[in-house]
């Protein structure tokens, strides 16, 4: 069932990952995936893997986690695999047929790429798995707050995102009414052709639209009533302050990609 | 002879999981052909999830149910017919709407039937008029009805499909008096037309008292009971203590007949209380 | 007694949508001389069928509607002067009847923090308003849940919370119980209540169902656009023809008194509980 799906992948419990400020939070993942990408040697792919096992184990977040976020994407691994593994010729040929050719350079890379990924994705999904969608879009907020200098609606913006959060379990919900709903008319929803199939689901997103769109009004309403005006002249509930720990999270961010540059710079 | 049978009727949710929840609970039960029958029970008490294993939307996680004699998930190919014939109508049914015009939108269950156009011209516009929707309400679009106008399209919507059992969750949610009691009235008269099973989801003790034949009562995913009607408002303690409210003029007879009043045990409806009261209260004048 | 919801000779259409509606004749006001006062610390229920206009009279205390004649002010304030529109608002806060789309947030207290973040309240000050707010509602344990997880009662409760973080003088309900289970209803009704005789908040509740009207202090009823009654609850619904004519109940106690007068027993139509009734009839019985 749709209900069933799990929005926004944050696991809540409370470790020294989760108290991080989470403009620091967001600030340091971009650290690490710059640092994976500029690295392009195996020992830098070691590093990467230090500072992913550590931050996994300050997360107190279980492995389980990480298998499920990394589990869906698999198929995109493999393939990336072979697209690297059959196109890239380097080195020793190993073996041959027809035009199909791999290499050791070709064996090389899509090592290196697939342990990039999975380091990429595992890292990358603690900052989901450690922080509310509401304090992500919070510290998005306050991160892009230079941008209001060159009129870059920030507080729009982060304000579609918080509502869409709000709201896509409840359409979601909505939408599992309107399918047992037609289907108790005899609607056929999983069966058919493709053309059959994408005219079944006009029954089911016409009244989700019509739904969207009065709930859509209905909100604006109630939200002038709690004068609502726009961004200006609003104060917030939560502050977010920036403590020590997470300076210090940003000076071991920025170590490790200081000691990555030092070892692509010495194995050059 | 009974239309719908349930067996030990099961079904529990996410089960294997910490969110386990048994919300039908070894339900037996036999519902009759051409009943007007009313469901009652708290929000939680699994009535709505009873509801619809009725026409095959869930399956039980144990027990079997039977419409007409035959299991329903003994073929599953059959479900789709099962639909048909035990048609369900959702809370706030106005949200399925969706086709250009009344019209078509009410033959859509009908058009999932297999039917001929004359045929589900007929029935359209038979099941329109029993709702008192006019021939020129059918050809505009079901959007640009009023709120009472929209929920009788949808409601048609599945009455059309001519079911045997039809039920109903909450049709009378939301609108004002005038249009519950229209809507109800209409509804009966479905009913009688029809020769079919309507099966009343509902809060309102006083709408299910008036307008129905039989109870249904759930109490936390068990059946409390099935019994007629005046049969259930007898035993209004046992109802409150359950936490279900019991018409007015129920509790108010009960109470009266505590003191020592000499008042028949089946009233609860206004006009019945007032026939009793006026008969009791002639029959003193009379010796003075 | 100081007035805080002051309606001067109201009129109201709304903007033609057609080129039929462009006729006087096809788009009739909604609101036909609505002239009313509401007391400061009152509890005033407003009655009447769909389409009666009553919902539209609610939208012009707060300014979300303007008239097309006539004024409306609230504590002193002219609703048509724009300037003052964020102080109107801030002064009567309203709630609505779908709990799920006036709830912003993902979180329950950041949702009641909405309306203060809005009119630019210190965050120290948003965090005791949002705490108390919650605690008057009776839902500061639920502060971190999210809206989804709740029940509708509970959800219709956040939302009243939202709106008491403004510290308004007044709240205007707009049928917030039409979409919940009778629990639900059970537990708006008494936070109403508690807000207004514990903190003396004005409350103006829309609704259909007449136990939540008798409640009130006062009852008004609309009908096509014009005040039609306006008295105590017992002298409104001891009215039971007119109120039928009106389209609307009674409740069935009052209705049986009322029944029982016109068969020509001495006894008061202005009963509108169950105790007051049971009173009467026993009183009734042993005079014969």
């Amino acid at each position: 069932m749709l209900k069933d799906i799990t929005l926004g992948q944050y696991f809540p419990i409370d470790s020294v990952l989760h108290r991080l400020d989470p403009r620091f939070k967001i600030i340091n993942t971009m650290l690490f995936i710059i640092m994976l990408f500029s690295g392009n040697h195996y020992l830098t792919l070691v590093i990467g893997a230090v500072f992913v096992v550590m931050a996994q184990m300050l997360s107190k977040v279980p492995l389980k986690m990480s298998w499920k976020s990394l589990k869906p994407l698999l198929p995109v691994l493999v393939f990336t695999a072979v697209l690297n593994l059959v196109f890239i010729d380097t080195g020793n040929t190993l073996w041959e047929w027809r035009f199909l050719k791999i290499t050791e350079g070709g064996i090389n890379t899509s090592i290196f790429m697939i342990c990039r990924i999975i380091l990429l994705i595992v890292g990358s999904s603690l900052l989901t798995y450690t922080t509310s969608p509401i304090l992500l879009t919070d510290a998005m907020e306050s991160l892009m707050s230079p941008l209001k200098k060159i009129n870059f609606p920030v507080h729009e913006m982060a304000m579609m995102m918080s509502i869409a959060l709000r709201f896509i379990p409840t359409l979601l919900e909505e939408t599992d009414k309107i399918m047992s709903a037609q289907k108790a008319r005899g609607a056929m929803l999983d069966n058919g052709k493709l053309m059959e199939r994408v005219k079944a689901m006009v029954p089911i997103l016409v009244p989700l639209f019509v739904s969207a769109f009065r709930r859509a009004e209905e909100l604006a309403t109630a939200m002038e009533c709690r004068c609502y005006r726009g961004g200006e002249g609003r104060t917030r509930l939560r502050q977010l302050k920036a403590a020590k720990r997470d300076y210090i999270s940003l000076i071991i961010c920025l170590l490790f990609l200081a000691l990555t540059v030092t070892i692509n710079i010495i194995f050059s | 002879m009974a239309i719908l049978k349930t067996e030990g009727l099961t079904y529990t949710y996410s089960a294997g999981t910490p969110f386990e929840k048994t919300a039908v609970d070894h339900v037996d039960l036999c519902i009759e052909e051409n009943t007007m029958i009313g469901v009652i029970g708290h929000t939680g008490s699994g009535k709505s999830t009873l509801m619809q294993h009725f026409n095959g939307l869930l399956q039980p996680t144990s027990g079997k149910i039977f419409l007409e004699n035959q299991d329903i998930w003994a073929d599953k190919s059959r479900l789709r017919d099962v639909r048909f014939q035990v048609g369900l109508v959702f809370q706030y049914p106005e949200y399925q709407l969706f086709e250009e015009t009344v019209f078509k939108d009410i033959a859509f269950g009908p058009r999932n039937m297999g039917l001929g156009e004359e045929e589900i011209k007929t029935r359209v516009l038979e099941t329109a008029a029993m709702l008192g929707m006019e021939r020129e309400l059918l050809e505009r679009s079901p959007f640009a009805l009023s709120g009472g106008q929209k929920r009788r399209a949808a409601i048609a919507g599945v009455m059309a499909m001519r079911p045997k059992v039809l039920i109903l969750d909450e049709p009378c949610a939301g609108l004002d008096p005038k249009g519950r009691n229209l809507m109800l009235s209409q509804i009966r008269e479905y009913q009688k037309k029809t020769q079919s099973t309507v099966l009343l989801v509902s809060h309102s003790m006083e709408d299910v008292a008036e307008f129905t034949q039989k109870l249904l009562v759930m109490s936390k995913a068990k059946l409390f009971c099935y019994e007629d009607t005046n049969q259930v408002f007898r035993r209004a303690d046992e109802l409150r203590q359950l936490g279900l409210r019991v018409p007015q003029i129920a509790s108010v007879m009960q109470a009266l007949r505590k003191k020592g009043m000499p008042l028949p045990e089946d009233l609860y409806t206004v006009e019945s209380a007032r026939e009793a009261l006026l008969t009791l209260l002639r029959k003193e004048e009379t010796p003075c | 007694m100081e007035k805080i919801i002051k309606a001067e000779h109201l009129v109201f259409r709304y903007p033609a949508d057609t080129e039929e509606n462009q006729k006087p004749a096809e788009n009739p006001a909604v609101l036909k001389d609505v002239s009313l006062e509401i007391e400061k610390g009152s509890f005033t229920a407003v009655l009447g069928h769909n389409g009666s206009g009553k919902s539209t009279f609610a939208k012009h205390i707060n300014a979300i509607l303007l008239p097309e004649s006539g004024k409306m002010f609230v504590d002193g304030l002219d609703t048509s002067d724009e300037t003052l529109l964020f102080e109107i608002r801030q002064k009567a806060g309203m709630v609505f009847q779908n709990p799920d789309n006036q709830i912003v947030a993902t979180i329950v207290e950041e949702d009641v923090a909405f309306a203060p973040e809005n009119l630019g309240v210190p965050p120290d000050e948003i965090r005791q308003r949002v705490d108390d707010a919650l605690k008057a509602v009776n839902m500061y344990e639920y502060r971190n849940h999210a809206p989804t997880q709740l029940s509708g009662g509970q959800k219709q409760r956040v939302a009243i919370a939202g709106v008491i973080a403004m510290q308004p003088e007044c709240i205007i309900l707009d049928e917030p119980t039409a979409m919940l289970d009778p629990q639900g209803r059970q537990e708006v009704m008494q936070t109403i209540r508690k807000l207004n005789r514990e903190q003396g908040i004005t409350v103006v509740l829309i609704t259909h169902y007449m136990e939540e009207a008798a409640l009130a202090d006062r009852i008004v009823v609309i009908d096509d656009g014009t005040v039609i009654l306006d008295d105590v609850p017992k002298k409104v619904f001891s009215q039971v023809d007119k109120m039928k004519e009106l389209g609307l109940d009674v409740p069935q106690v009052t209705e049986l008194a009322w029944e029982l007068k016109k068969a020509g027993y001495p006894i008061s139509t202005e009963i509108i509980t169950e105790e007051e009734c049971l009173q009467a009839i026993e009183n009734l019985y042993h005079e014969r």
